[in-house]
């Protein structure tokens, strides 16, 4: 039986407590709010805590609500499962909910929460991995080690951020709640984001997560492709979330947004410059998925071959711009 | 065998089974239907206790330390830190065990801990028995392990040159553990005649069996020493011999009891180290010792599919007639014999089966390279085979302009034939089954005419019910049940056999219940006790249903006879009139005249003493008697033929499966609901190894397994599985029980070949590799020879090729170099 | 001894060492248990509680065999803490035959042949059980989506969502008892 390792468990019932524990105990202590991921990392002891405190009970932490404008506004707690029922976010946030729905499982959506997955770990199959298999490498630069052994010249890591909510919640230009010990701060999701495996989020340890903000749509459409290998369970080996309006028949804004790819979610903007002010016919249409399919950089560390999977995020651009153009 | 003579109408030698003979002529009550499996409640209440959930007083856990380098000389242990840590009780090394054990008598590789080799990343090395799990994990982490590095090697085509210090100091040469090469007939003649020669190279990736159940052992010295293990093994009378030998134990003081199987398909077969470990440990301690594989040990234990690559030379006649087929098999076997020899035989033995080869030649290697160790999975070394057997049957068709199906159907190997190899065939129903699943499917309308990017694929296949001779040389009986009847009416059943979900209990049940006239809740079923039940050498090889089957079949006419005896005396009525039947037993002409069945038993009991039969079952001998000639025969063969309709994405390569159609020539069936379920697990699991299934490694990194776990390692999920129509062709087999054949292997074959076909249909790529991936798909449709297909085969170094002539040759079944029979290839 | 917080129901554990003194729920009866505060669900029932009808295929969340109700809803026990148990209403295999006989899941997954090695068969009845209380006549799309997260190696799923299907049927039959 893979098992936990042993530690303190705090389950307050405010943020405020929450923060404060952080705080007072530094970086050997954990917010786990579904425990979907960092439970199994635990187990297989890629990620260490010795205090973890669970924010299941924190009041006023879950639950969708709306605004008579249509933003949206998602307590970070908020189970999948219950943002994908909430009719009002389907309606609002519909690349969100579609990519929430791709995530893993029915029974985990159950419990994963919206926070844990923007916050969630990046991932490579050098590192999922226990203890002891590991250790049969020689461990590596994310944990334990000193080499990266996708990129075994490389300075950094290259583990792969494999949010599906996230590349969504950066299309429709959403927005998080932090909460500090000392401050409370709004920023926009997709700089909560770094280009390094192993420093993947731009807030301080002691900052929690307390809500996300979509913004209101207005007549903007989205939708989210996600590549995996099986219909339930897998994580993205590529995702592309577009969030597209139209004045006319010309493209207004456009925002393609791929994940799984590299270490940080990626913001296609030269492939977002071919369409906007353009009609999104074929030809423009090809452009722009083969300019989105240029950032993405991804290596040889998750399920499917790498040169596949940069091509299909070609395939799935163009698949998403052409749904929406419909 | 004798009910089944009955059923057939030869002479019964009593008034008492000429009655029996009857009554199975006027219809049966239980076979062929769907009652509810005997364990069925325990099942779905939770009730069931598998190994891992059993637990006892004072009850110690264990580990395993496992290398974490490939291949090594262990040079020294230091467990003493590991010793000292409070709650840890015990810690074994090597030294402890320094017997060798295997499942295969010619293949005694293993040690329960490793002595001075380690062999793969996971090869274990120590283990440690704690108050509890948690503690006996830390202490693997205080024990010191130096290891003298040796240059590993990962792949057979290295492995077979030779270049590296050996993996092991014994088989043919080097690393090559096992080398064969046989020709029946003359086949470079029979080749040169052809119209058509095709000659192709494929590769079937390694997979594993995945069962739900992680391997679980609990062992037991008792008060008098004597030794009890419980375990998760689907071979609980081969552990028993592995247990005693490696213990030093007189079998008598060894016993295994086989828990239920979470899952086993064929994973659970070979005595593992875990289970002596355990075993050695509780002796140690003098207290109860557990152990629970990890889901990522349960790959290192692996005995799974092995990895072949292949070359299958072919050739036909203008008219569709197979003229000869040259089969050379290279096998990547991993650090250990475990079944390999036997796999490696049957990637030539069962190509000859289906259609009619009058020339073959097979030429097979098997490899030990730095990985887990690679044994029998469902099919046991024939789906490689048929998987490109069966795309060069769609190869030669299109070439020839003839359809699959008839191209198949022209030339089916005839019933009751003796094959090239000189494999007896009994009933063969592979025709229905193509009709029926040509038919079922709109074949004839759907080949070649559907649109772009959907394809239709037809392919066959059959497999054993049961090897005809045993793994280690013996002339026992291969089953043996015993029945006890209960003067209140119960039927107590005892017998080796185990239960690994496929239904083995409710089989033995049935065929009981079927000849005694009782319900199936009337009887008790003990099995997979080597201190209670008689043997059964296991559930493997599709054996279970025809050797139980038939075991049982003569304990219970031995029983009826008994009471009939005595009811035909009491009711005064003559024994061929007797019939026993909803838990009575009375006279046909006269139904109100009779006796309960419990009444009977009391009588009869009154009249003989306690009432307890036996039956056993033995494989009647086969005609091939040349040297390699006892991997192949089987007492019947099952066949299968499957249609698959496929949705291929050319963008993307993926490849969607939407509906299947499979027939299965089940002889008979015993209980119809379990046969059915084996077939659609059968595609399910066909499924996976066709499309996303692999074991893959990480050469750069030590060969350490690339994906050992259920998230990595891909088993499809509900979302994958496509719609499957079920026919079963009933055509019973003069050597099954009531006629019956296997259905736990045979229907996953057709799968793989089938999907590949129809991806061939769907836009004409040839992927002569599995998993069909979305890469390899998409690497065809932009190569010229719109194929994807492995590297060159490396050249096997066949250097002494026995020639065995055929049937139709005036050939004996002996091969000329030794004109006798060898010991290894006698029939008992 | 460690434990509970002022309303109980959220206990915390101060020393990682020592064992949390809760009341957990199952099957509608309260049990007095003691384990260590990074005891997952599913080794408290298993282990401490004598509840090995829950099933274990991985305890990393990628198999669905450990799957119990929690407050109704199916969830991983291989990823939830006991602590995180307390105060919530637990459903285990165990919990479903009542002395009236087999659940009609259960005697439909026993009828339909829907368990082979059942292994699996507890947490596909409990997510099952979810399913149905939900949507008492689910359409073969939703039991194959909602079943999506529970991996069966025998069945190839088939027999399991008739034993579903089968199991609907029976609960909305006039004069069904449950
Ligand atoms: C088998 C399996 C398959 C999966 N498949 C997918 C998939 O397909 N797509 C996908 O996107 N994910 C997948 N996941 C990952 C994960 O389950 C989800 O992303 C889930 O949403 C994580 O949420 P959680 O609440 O369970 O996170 P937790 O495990 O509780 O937390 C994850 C991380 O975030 C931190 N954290 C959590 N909440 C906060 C907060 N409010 N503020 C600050 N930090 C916080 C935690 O400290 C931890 O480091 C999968 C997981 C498993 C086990
Ligand atoms: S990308 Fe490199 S450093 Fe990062 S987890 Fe993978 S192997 Fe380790
Ligand atoms: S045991 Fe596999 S998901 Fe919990
Ligand atoms: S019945 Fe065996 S895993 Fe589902």
């Amino acid at each position: 039986m893979m098992r936990l390792p042993p530690f303190r468990w705090h389950a307050p019932k405010d943020l405020a407590e929450v923060v404060r524990i952080l705080a007072g105990e530094g970086p050997a202590a954990r917010v786990v709010a579904g425990g979907t991921d960092l439970f199994p990392n635990m187990k297989r002891r890629h990620q260490k805590a010795s205090t973890l405190v669970g924010l299941a009970g924190v009041e006023g932490f879950s639950g969708v609500t709306s605004t008579p404008e249509g933003d949206v506004v998602i307590g970070a707690g908020t189970t999948l499962r219950a943002l994908e029922r909430d009719a009002a976010a389907a309606r609002l946030a519909p690349a969100l909910v579609e990519a929430v729905a791709t995530i893993s499982t029915p029974v985990l959506r159950n419990m994963g929460t919206i926070g844990g997955n923007v916050c969630l770990d990046t991932r490579c199959n050098y590192y999922n991995q226990t203890w002891e298999w590991r250790r049969a490498i020689d461990f590596c630069m994310k944990c334990d080690g000193t080499t990266c052994w996708v990129a075994p010249s490389s300075p950094r890591c290259w583990a792969v951020n494999s949010s599906d909510g996230v590349p969504a919640l950066i299309a429709l230009g959403a927005r998080a709640r932090l909460v500090g010990p000392d401050d409370e701060r709004e920023v926009p999701v997709g700089d909560l984001f770094r280009d390094d495996g192993i420093e993947y989020l731009a807030k301080r340890p002691d900052e929690v997560l307390a809500s996300l903000i979509v913004p209101a749509q207005g007549d903007a459409v989205s939708t989210y492709r996600k590549v995996r290998r099986r219909g339930a369970f897998d994580f993205p080996v590529a995702g592309v979330a577009v969030r597209l309006r139209r004045d006319g028949d010309r493209v207004a804004e456009v925002a393609i947004v791929v994940n799984g790819v590299g270490s940080s979610p990626i913001r296609c903007t030269a492939a977002e410059e071919l369409l906007v002010g353009e009609v999104p016919d074929a030809d423009r249409i090809a452009a722009a998925a083969a300019a989105a399919w240029k950032p993405a950089r991804p290596l040889d560390n998750t399920d499917h071959e790498h040169s596949w999977r940069k091509r299909m995020v070609r395939v799935e651009t163009k698949r998403a711009l052409e749904a929406l153009t419909a | 065998m004798s009910a089944a003579d009955a059923s057939k109408g030869d002479a019964p030698r009593t008034p008492e089974a000429e009655g029996l003979a009857e009554q199975l002529r006027e219809g049966y009550r239980l076979i062929g239907r769907s009652p509810v499996k005997v364990d069925g409640p325990a099942k779905v209440t939770g009730a069931t206790r598998f190994a891992d959930d059993l637990s006892l007083p004072r009850m110690l856990h264990a580990k395993l330390l496992r290398s974490h380098v490939a291949h090594a000389r262990l040079v020294r242990i230091d467990t003493s830190a590991a010793e000292a840590l409070p709650g840890v009780v015990a810690v074994l090394t090597g030294e402890a065990l320094p017997t060798s054990f295997g499942i295969l008598p010619v293949s005694q590789d293993e040690h329960a801990l490793c002595r001075d080799k380690v062999r793969f990343v996971g090869d274990p090395v120590a283990a440690v028995a704690a108050v509890d799990e948690e503690t006996a994990f830390e202490a693997l982490s205080h024990i010191r392990v130096e290891y003298e590095p040796l240059d590993p090697v990962f792949e057979p085509a290295e492995a077979i040159k030779n270049e590296i210090e050996p993996i092991h100091d014994y088989g043919d040469d080097g690393n090559v553990h096992k080398r064969v090469s046989m020709e029946f007939g003359n086949v470079a003649a029979a080749l040169d005649e052809s119209d058509l020669l095709l000659d192709h190279e494929f590769f079937y990736e390694g997979n594993t069996h995945l069962p739900m159940e992680q391997h679980a052992t609990l062992a037991w010295q008792e008060p008098d020493g004597r030794i009890t293990i419980w375990s998760s093994t689907q071979t609980p009378h081969y552990l028993h011999r592995a247990t005693s030998k490696v213990l030093g134990l007189s079998p008598s003081r060894v016993r295994i009891i086989a828990c239920p199987n979470g899952g086993g398909f064929g994973g659970k077969s070979d005595p593992f180290n875990h289970e002596i470990v355990v075993a050695e440990l509780a002796r140690r301690t003098n207290r109860p010792v557990k152990i629970c594989l990890t889901r990522e040990e349960v790959f290192y234990c692996h005995r799974g599919r092995h990895p072949v690559h292949m070359r299958a030379t072919m050739g036909f006649r203008k008219d569709g007639r197979i003229t000869g087929l040259h089969f050379r098999t290279l096998l990547d076997g991993g650090a250990y014999g475990s079944y390999g020899v036997a796999s490696t035989y049957y990637t030539g033995a069962l190509q000859t089966v289906t259609y009619e080869i009058p020339a073959y030649r097979f030429d097979g290697v098997r490899t030990f390279t730095n990985k887990p160790p690679c044994g029998p999975k469902r099919g046991h070394g024939t789906p490689q085979p048929r998987f490109a057997l069966e795309i060069q049957m769609d190869r030669a068709a299109e070439a020839l302009g003839i359809d699959p199906a008839d191209l198949r159907l022209m030339q089916l190997q005839p019933a009751h034939g003796i094959t090239a190899n000189w494999l007896r065939i009994g009933s063969m129903g592979l025709g229905p089954c193509i009709e029926k699943v040509v038919e079922g499917s709109g074949w004839r309308e759907k080949r070649g005419k559907l649109p772009r990017g959907r394809g239709i694929g037809l392919a066959c296949s059959s497999y054993i019910c049961g090897a005809g001779l045993p793994i280690y040389w013996n002339a026992m009986p291969h089953s043996g049940v015993t029945l006890k009847l209960d003067r209140g009416g119960g039927v107590a059943v005892f017998c080796g056999e185990t239960d690994i979900g496929q239904g083995s209990d409710t089989v033995l049940a049935t065929c009981v219940a079927e000849i005694l006239g009782v319900d199936l809740t009337d009887i008790r079923v003990t099995a997979a006790d080597t201190d209670l039940t008689p043997v059964d050498l296991g559930s493997y090889s599709s054996r279970v249903t025809l050797m139980v089957g038939n075991a049982a079949i003569q304990a219970a006419e031995r029983a009826r006879e008994i009471v009939a005896r005595t009811a035909g005396k009491t009711l005064g009525v003559p024994g061929n009139r007797l019939r026993f039947a909803e838990g009575r037993v009375f006279d046909v002409q006269d139904p109100d005249r009779g006796i309960t069945f419990s009444e009977a038993v009391s009588q009869a009991e009154a009249e003989h003493g306690t009432i307890a039969t036996a039956g056993s079952y033995t494989p009647p001998p086969t005609p091939g008697r040349y040297r390699g000639a006892g991997v192949g025969p089987s007492p019947a063969y099952s066949y299968s033929a499957a249609v698959v309709e496929v949705d291929v994405d050319e963008e993307t390569g993926v490849v969607t499966v939407d509906k299947v159609w499979i027939a299965h020539d089940i002889g008979q069936s015993i209980n119809e609901m379990l046969v059915i379920g084996q077939v659609e697990g059968s595609v399910y699991m066909g499924l996976g190894e066709a499309l996303m299934e692999e074991m893959t490694y990480r050469p750069n990194r030590f060969g350490v397994h690339k994906i050992p776990s259920l998230l990595d390692y891909k088993s499809p999920t509900t979302k994958e599985m496509p719609e499957v129509v079920t026919y079963l062709v009933t055509d019973p087999d003069p050597n099954g029980p009531f006629g019956a054949k296997e259905v736990g292997q045979g229907p996953l074959l057709p799968m793989m070949p089938a999907i590949a076909n129809a991806v061939y249909d769907a836009v004409g790529v040839r992927v002569d590799m599995t998993p069909i991936t979305p890469e390899r798909v998409l690497k065809a449709l932009e190569r010229e020879d719109r194929r994807c297909a492995p590297k060159p085969l490396p050249d096997l170094r066949i250097e002494d090729t026995v020639r065995i002539k055929t049937l139709a040759e005036g050939g004996d079944g002996t091969s000329p170099r030794t004109g006798r029979p060898t010991k290894e290839s006698t029939a008992p | 001894m460690t434990v509970a917080s002022e309303d109980g129901a959220r206990p915390t554990a101060d020393d990682p060492r020592r064992k949390a003194h809760v009341i957990l729920r199952v099957n509608g009866e309260d049990h007095e248990v003691a384990f260590l505060p990074h005891k997952t669900l599913l080794e408290v029932l298993r282990e401490d509680m004598g509840l090995t009808g829950t099933k274990h295929g991985c305890e990393l969340g990628e198999c669905g065999t450990c799957t119990v109700l929690v407050d109704g809803e199916p969830q991983l026990s291989c990823l939830l803490l006991g602590l995180q148990s307390v105060g919530r209403d637990i459903e285990t295999v165990e919990g479903m035959a009542g002395a009236d006989g087999l659940h009609p899941l259960q005697q439909a997954f026993a009828e339909l042949g829907a368990a082979q090695c059942g292994y699996c068969t507890p947490g596909f009845l409990l997510t099952a059980e979810a399913l149905l209380r939900n949507d008492p006549q689910p359409s073969r799309e939703r039991i194959v989506e909602e079943l999506s997260g529970n991996l069966c190696r025998c069945t190839g799923y088939l027999k399991i969502y008739e034993a579903v299907e089968q199991a609907a049927a029976a609960r909305t039959a006039p004069g069904a008892g449950r």
